[in-house]
């Protein structure tokens, strides 16, 4: 997927970003990392779910975004959000349109992700309790428990110490949220309920949350990942 | 389950709009049975609505149309893992409490069903379950977030196939969002008169240019380019009813609404998706429907 795309895309994002992004077009199609100024666009996977939200939380960092429903479109970007929505949904729709395989190697390769709920469910190596045939993309060395809470009358707001992020708790919103079960050696845990049950990992360039910061006017968890991007500069 | 659940807040506006937010770019599908069900979510549906009897089949039968039997909505809740949905009659807060201690995960108070309450809709805050209802125009929409809904759908005419309805009302809602948006504030005092909603709500929609919920469109909608002609105009996502289970081959085509609906603004997925999908559901124009026959006029 990395050849013809990969030019194609950064002619897209020079036409879309201007100034930004058109310096670097011609001579790194090819040569991988580190473009500097000619950073690539960060994309939202938009299959079905809040993509919106997340796209408007990325701009408003003065980021380039676009959203991701091809194989060419994610040929072009240095990070992915996966949005909230319905994981089953989601992992046939990336099946069926020839996305997931590109995905699965991209995030092999270091594509920073993050994932909020439905998309914590797509980078977990492990999905109990999905639908017959489900599959994730895998990345994160976790196995997550889908609609953990129970029916929607069990959704929930609440503040949560994240120390990573240090002060204040970020106020936390759980929509049939899903928790993580295990985690294993590679992953690390960034935050927990209070019984213990783990709401937030991190591995590598891998980031993801039961809850949906979107939701909220507190962005730190995509700041977070917003950094990792701009520091990986990751090109396909 | 709940009891580990640590100090927290649930019901609130934010989780029970939130829901909604997930369910957006979806298809959300009227089923009868757990078979129907699993059919549904087998072919991508974000959610299912659980009812006794399809639009088109309550359109034929006569009668009065009710909430479902529990066990009923029982065994769809445990054929899926996906959000299910269940109807309760406009005005019957008593159906309502039944669908929220069967633990479903939204109640439409539907116009398909016949009402209970000629006066009143139900007081929605006192659930902590969400709600959806129907609405042919902003202000219907605004009294129903005023009384609590998280999420609304236009009405379109159920039960006919004819997507004319759901066209006429998406416009209408979109429409007048987009008048308001372009009014002096000193205007704003008669557009909440004239929609018949609360001055607050209209204020709310006049600054942001959208409803403080998710947008869905329904009734008639029967074939992959209805259904992206319905997001092309601006929903949110969109409700299949009779649309799916009355045509020939449900799962083929319930598959095909769902590309079209992630896909709508690519013609080229919207034909592929579009071929060989058997009879679609026989349809009834609604122009031909007597007035006291027209689903969408309930609710107030």
């Amino acid at each position: 997927m990395a050849g013809n795309s990969g030019l194609n895309d950064l002619v897209g994002s020079a036409a879309g970003a201007g100034a930004r992004s058109s310096t670097g077009s011609a001579s790194s199609a090819g040569s991988g990392s580190s473009a500097g100024s000619g950073l690539a666009p960060v994309g939202v996977l938009a299959l079905q779910g809040d993509y919106r939200e997340h796209a408007d939380v990325l701009r408003s960092f003065g980021a380039d975004v676009i959203t991701v429903r091809r194989p060419s479109e994610l040929a072009q970007v240095s990070g992915l959000v996966i949005p909230g929505g319905e994981s089953s949904v989601i992992d046939k729709l990336s099946r069926m349109f020839g996305l997931a395989d590109p995905l699965t190697e991209a995030i092999a390769a270091g594509l920073p992700v993050y994932g909020t709920c439905a998309g914590l469910i797509m980078l977990a190596d492990t999905v109990l309790d999905g639908i017959e045939g489900q599959q994730s993309l895998g990345g994160l060395d976790i196995a997550v428990r889908r609609n953990a809470f129970g029916s929607q009358k069990e959704s929930f707001e609440v503040d949560i110490d994240i120390p990573a992020l240090g002060a204040p708790a970020v106020h936390a919103v759980f929509i049939r949220a899903p928790v993580v079960e295990q985690v294993g050696e590679r992953a690390s845990i960034l935050g927990a309920l209070d019984d213990g049950r783990v709401i937030a990992v991190e591995q590598g360039n891998l980031l993801g949350t039961s809850f949906h910061p979107e939701m909220t006017d507190d962005y730190r968890f995509h700041r977070r990942f917003y950094d990792r991007v701009l520091s990986v500069g990751f090109h396909s | 389950m709940t009891d580990s659940t640590p100090t927290s807040s649930v019901g609130s506006s934010r989780v029970k709009r939130g829901l909604a937010e997930m369910l957006k770019g979806g298809v959300i599908m009227d089923v009868v049975n757990a078979e129907q069900a699993r059919i549904a979510e087998d072919a991508g549906a974000v959610a299912v609505m659980a009812l006794e009897r399809v639009p088109a089949d309550i359109r034929s039968q006569g009668g009065v149309a009710r909430m479902s039997d529990p066990d009923l909505i029982d065994g769809i809740i445990s054929a899926v893992s996906i959000p299910v949905m269940a109807k309760a009659r406009i005005g019957h807060f008593v159906e309502a409490q039944i669908l929220q201690a069967l633990d479903v995960d939204y109640i439409d108070e539907s116009e398909v069903l016949s009402p209970a309450d000629y006066v009143n809709h139900i007081d929605k805050w006192n659930f902590t379950v969400p709600f959806v209802c129907g609405a042919t125009n902003l202000g219907e929409a605004l009294r129903r977030i005023n009384e609590g809904a998280a999420m609304i759908r236009s009405k379109g005419e159920a039960g006919t196939g004819d997507v004319s309805e759901a066209t006429k009302h998406i416009r209408k809602i979109l429409g007048e969002i987009r008048a308001l948006s372009s009014m002096a504030p000193d205007e704003l005092y008669v557009a909440s008169k004239e929609l018949q909603a609360p001055y607050e709500l209209v204020v709310e929609i006049a600054e942001t240019g959208k409803l403080p919920v998710v947008l869905f469109t329904a009734g008639g909608v029967a074939t992959p380019a209805d259904a992206a002609m319905m997001m092309q105009l601006g929903a949110d996502g969109v409700f299949v009813g009779s649309g799916v289970f009355k045509s020939g081959d449900p799962a083929a085509r319930a598959a095909a609404i769902v590309k079209a609906t992630t896909f709508y603004d690519d013609p080229q997925v919207i034909a592929e998706a579009s071929r060989g999908l058997g009879e679609a559901m026989v349809g009834i124009n609604v122009a031909d429907l007597a007035a006291p026959h027209r689903l969408s006029e309930r609710g107030w």
